[in-house]
């Protein structure tokens, strides 16, 4: 069983016009900048995108947006991204805005063979507007459908050649749960190590759920928003 | 004379008990931080995967990879934690954080909240605020009490889509404290000052005034 790949381009192969990606990270934090910059050259268009955040208009998600690859979102949080909001008041970005948590769940359980769960946020708002509700012991709680994806991209600190991953400090994010819930999942690493370096007991996402792994080269990590004392 | 931003911080940090895992908003809420007394024992989680956030870094020690929900880069505390966003929305939803503080556009009388979205106006999505609102033992918003165009933020009825129905439990402005109180809202605390008859003028909502009102006094 091979999952290596030598680069993102051979990682992305098979990702097709219309769609649907996972993409991990929490703003540009834990992002696989080396498969958006693949899917950005591989001119791949009309997908629909499950990602927490959309980047920044230069780099993350932003650069596919500004290609007018992505035909949707589906997100929490989009205000960082000029690009974004234009798009979006133009009508040519469609967006499915998901309280965070919401979406975190929505994307276990498409990975945990759950179809749908009832959650209590959102209830009373325009997010609960034509879904089923239910009580349960005098709460209301709506229900909330599973997400799943043609490819979940993600993007570890550690990974072994049998797509077991160590993922670091915040960086972790939806980074572990997408990779349950991609028909194919793509893990991009700093590093890549060889079968029995990892300690079993540390790693995050077991290789089960990783079809295709390689190490990047030349991490940029971008920060948005550094703030010091 | 109403309370400074500084003083109004400081009576919404007095909301921190000893023991209790506190989740800050983005903005004023996450000024909080800054005065947690010493004595006492406070955690402080970040939604996009850690408890045991610290202080922000000292130039050069930045790390990618360690930001808080507001993105800002931070630092982990000894004994903090990191995990993925589903736990962390567990944690939330699952009724284990006491407290989160909040901004807010607009409050009701009922403790809806609206702090979301401006229709046809700004499109930036609710991130993580719906489920704390909802999952939180107790929400306390902090904001100012009128907009910069001086209408009340404090009203009968939120007229901005809602972030969560009946949610809040204390509002903290500049000029006093108000709890809702079985879906009443009720001024305990008012700026030393400030008088009853001033906070009426500038708040829409109905209220009704603690027989132990408070007075927060200036700091000299």
């Amino acid at each position: 069983m091979n999952k290596i790949v030598t680069n993102a381009k051979e990682a992305i192969q098979g990702i097709k016009d219309g769609m649907t990606l996972m993409v991990g990270g929490f703003g540009l934090c834990g992002i696989p900048e080396k498969s958006i910059q693949a899917l950005l050259e591989s001119e791949v268009k009309g997908l629909t995108v499950i990602s927490n955040n959309c980047g920044v208009d230069e780099f993350g998600l932003g650069i596919l947006l500004k290609n007018h690859q992505i035909k949707k979102m589906i997100s929490s949080y989009v205000g960082e991204n000029k690009t974004f909001e234009k798009q979006f008041l133009d009508g040519s970005l469609e967006v499915e805005l998901n309280p965070q948590g919401t979406l975190a769940e929505r994307i276990r359980a498409g990975g945990a063979g759950i179809p749908g769960f009832y959650t209590p946020t959102g209830v009373g708002t325009l997010v609960a507007e034509g879904k089923e509700s239910r009580e349960f012991n005098g709460r209301t709680y709506i229900l909330e459908t599973a997400l799943s994806a043609d490819f979940a991209i993600v993007k570890a600190w550690k990974g072994d050649k049998a797509g077991n991953l160590i993922y670091r400090k915040t960086a972790r994010n939806f980074n572990p749960t997408m990779a349950t819930a991609g028909k194919i999942t793509i893990a991009e690493v700093e590093e890549l190590v060889e079968v029995g370096e990892l300690d079993p007991d540390q790693v995050h996402t077991p290789g089960i759920y990783v079809q295709r792994i390689f190490q990047g080269e030349n991490y940029e990590k971008r920060i948005e928003r550094r703030t010091v004392i | 004379m109403p309370l400074t931003k500084e003083e109004q911080i400081k009576r919404v940090a007095l909301e921190l008990k000893d023991g209790y895992y506190v989740n800050l908003g983005i903005g004023m809420p996450t000024l909080v931080a800054n005065y947690i007394s010493p004595e006492m024992d406070i955690i402080l989680q970040s939604e996009n995967g850690l408890l045991g956030l610290g202080p922000f870094p000292v130039a050069g020690y930045e790390d990618a990879d360690l930001i808080n929900a507001g993105k800002q880069t931070v630092t982990a505390l000894k004994g903090a934690s990191y995990f993925s966003s589903a736990e962390s929305f567990g944690m939330v939803r699952g009724g284990h954080i006491d407290l989160t503080i909040l901004g807010a556009m607009e409050v009701s009388q009922e403790g809806d909240l609206a702090n979301w979205m401006i229709p046809g106006k700004m499109v930036k999505g609710m991130g993580g605020a719906m489920d704390l609102v909802g999952g939180a033992k107790r929400v306390v918003v902090v904001m100012e009490h009128t907009s910069k165009e001086g209408t009340p933020k404090l009203l009968k009825k939120c007229s901005l889509p809602l972030t969560g129905v009946k949610c809040v439990h204390m509002i903290v402005t500049e000029l006093g404290v108000f709890e809702v109180d079985n879906g009443k809202l009720v001024l305990t605390e008012r700026a030393e000052d400030v008088s009853v008859v001033d906070i009426r003028t500038k708040t829409d909502a109905d209220f009704v005034v603690s027989n132990s009102l408070k007075i927060i006094k200036a700091e000299t």
